[in-house]
């Protein structure tokens, strides 16, 4: 018996439902590679041009003069310094302000401008802040400071901590906060013990993506710490930092000197894969559990 | 066409009067407006010591909306709000004076949906109790044995207490939000169709459990199932669009409905 399935008028139409299904997938699958090459491509220029770079001196020395040998130890240091800095800063702000925009004041007015400001802070150009940055904190004590360029990054840091905060904690379901409020729970406990714990994971992966953004930041640096060729952990003075290092070295015709800043942005490169890897991780844990 | 079904469940408790029972919950004339929508209205009912009441009818009517009153649950969220009489003791729990905190420690909620913290099924439990009392860690942990078994719970989990709460079954989790509830030992618990996300087995489970606690707790409960509120329950209301019909014994409800609705709901003729 002939089914509905075997007419020519089915038989037609499914036949050309397959062909535009495989033209699309066809267009689908090369647009990945389109963009899939060129990351590849620049991570295999990376390690084929910086990894010959890497050894010990790298780690333990100071940024060499022209011609003269040496390592990244002072912007490795340096960028770690104000990182450590930014985000310390950067994070409780975040956090503080997405907790009240998603459990104080989530039907509140004052949050949904501040959801707007903090979404076009989120996407403002890196060197607007550095500019701002100058402003307000290196024309004012007369010279490029760590302190400076540490709080030109948490600024970057804090729209990020503060969407991710907000977010994660909207995820967590109002039956478990009706829960935690059913046996008397003060909304302060609710949020601490109840809520951040189930937000958790979430929540420290926006941390972690807010670092990885802002160690490959230069420009907010570049008008704040400046750089140092020397060994210093003064914030108050110029600090040296990979990002703007590499900017320096690779502009150079020094040929030792670009060497170094192929190596440099190696290891940035690498740190961020890393990070965004441990991100991913946590926020597969979260889904799981 | 289906043919409506004309079985009326059968009531599983002896006929109780209202003589001679302590009124802990009363219910005055009490009105509930999300926003415009005014979706209770005026509400008479009592909850009695030592009993459960089970709140039937169809999807909307209210039913839910009455039970988050009594522990002004509602008060987490933006332009809801209730006015008219519901006291506690004595005491109008609807004043503005009233501390939620205490309130929500007297009156005690399963939800629909178990929920239990995202943490270890120990302190799941010792959550709630830490909250009110410092206890040194052995009466801490004799609590939580006896909130646990409570909630005949205790012997399913007593060799696996510092695994997370939500490694748990369903039906074991619902339990566990019964232990963490009964652990702060409340006077009055609220059920919210705390069954209707259990498989048959759970359920039964739940109602018993029901049936044992209420000689301590004033117990109200709210469900779909008909056949449940006549297991389970003393006293029955039946709501209807926001209105509370009828209350009345559990089986002379089921019997003898004094309003038509009511007799034309419990007999699946709508809803």
């Amino acid at each position: 018996m002939d089914t509905q399935f075997d007419s020519p008028r089915f038989r037609s139409l499914y036949a050309a439902r397959r062909r535009r299904n495989a033209v699309t997938m066809g267009l689908a699958y090369a647009a990945t590679a389109f963009g899939l090459s060129w990351l590849v491509l620049i991570l295999a220029v990376l390690l084929w041009q910086g990894f010959g770079g890497l050894s010990l001196s790298v780690f333990t020395e100071m940024t060499p003069p022209p011609g003269g040998t040496g390592g990244l130890l002072n912007p490795i240091a340096g960028s770690l310094m104000m990182t450590a800095l930014a985000v310390l800063i950067g994070t409780p702000l975040g956090i503080l302000a997405g907790t009240y925009m998603a459990e104080y004041g989530r039907y509140e007015r004052l949050t949904m401008v501040v959801r707007f400001i903090n979404d076009i802070l989120l996407s403002a150009p890196s060197i607007v802040i550095g500019l701002f940055i100058y402003e307000i904190m290196v024309a004012r004590m007369g010279h490029f400071s760590g302190w400076a360029g540490a709080v030109s990054l948490a600024v970057i840091v804090v729209p990020v901590v503060v969407r991710t905060t907000e977010d994660m904690l909207k995820l967590v379901p109002d039956t478990l906060r009706e829960a935690a409020a059913s046996i008397g729970l003060p909304r302060s406990l609710m949020i601490t013990r109840v809520a951040y714990r189930a937000a958790r994971a979430g929540m420290i992966t926006g941390v972690l993506l807010s670092i990885a953004r802002i160690s490959g930041e230069t420009a907010p640096l570049l008008f704040t710490a400046l750089n140092n060729q020397f060994w210093s952990l003064d914030l108050d003075a110029p600090v040296s930092s990979l990002p703007v290092v590499i900017f320096q070295f690779a502009l150079s015709p020094y040929k030792d000197w670009q060497r170094l800043a192929w190596t440099g942005a190696l290891i940035i490169t690498m740190s961020v894969l890393a990070l965004s890897i441990i991100a991913r991780f946590l926020a597969a844990q979260r889904r799981s559990s | 066409m289906s043919v409506p079904s004309v079985t009326v469940p059968s009531v599983a408790h002896a006929a109780v009067s209202r003589d001679g029972l302590s009124e802990k919950v009363s219910v005055r004339n009490l009105d509930f407006y999300y926003g415009d929508h005014r979706a209770l209205k005026s509400i008479n009912v009592s909850l009695y010591y030592g009993k459960v009441t089970a709140f039937i009818g169809p999807s909307g009517c209210g039913k839910s909306t009455l039970l988050r009153i009594l522990n002004r649950m509602y008060d987490l969220y933006p332009n809801q709000r209730a006015t008219g009489e519901v006291r506690l003791d004595g005491d109008d729990i609807l004043s503005p004076g009233q501390d939620l905190n205490l309130l929500r420690a007297k009156v005690g909620m399963v939800f629909q949906k178990p929920t239990p913290f995202p943490m270890t099924i120990f302190e799941n439990v010792a959550f709630g109790i830490r909250l009110y009392e410092r206890l040194p860690k052995s009466e801490l942990e004799d609590r939580v044995r006896h909130a646990l078994q409570r909630a005949a719970l205790w012997d399913e989990v007593k060799d696996k207490l510092d695994a997370n709460g939500l490694s748990l079954s369903g039906g074991q989790q619902q339990r566990l939000c019964i232990a963490r509830t009964v652990a702060v030992r409340p006077e009055v618990i609220l059920f919210d169709e705390p069954c209707s996300a259990l498989d048959p087995i759970s359920t039964a489970k739940i109602e018993e459990l029901i049936d044992e606690l209420k000689d301590d707790y004033t117990i109200a409960i709210v469900t779909h199932n008909m056949q449940q509120a006549a297991r389970v329950s003393d006293f029955t209301a039946f709501m209807y669009l926001g209105e509370l019909v009828e209350v009345d014994t559990t089986s002379r409800m089921f019997t003898s409905p004094a309003d038509r609705r009511t007799q034309d709901y419990i007999t699946g003729r709508f809803g």
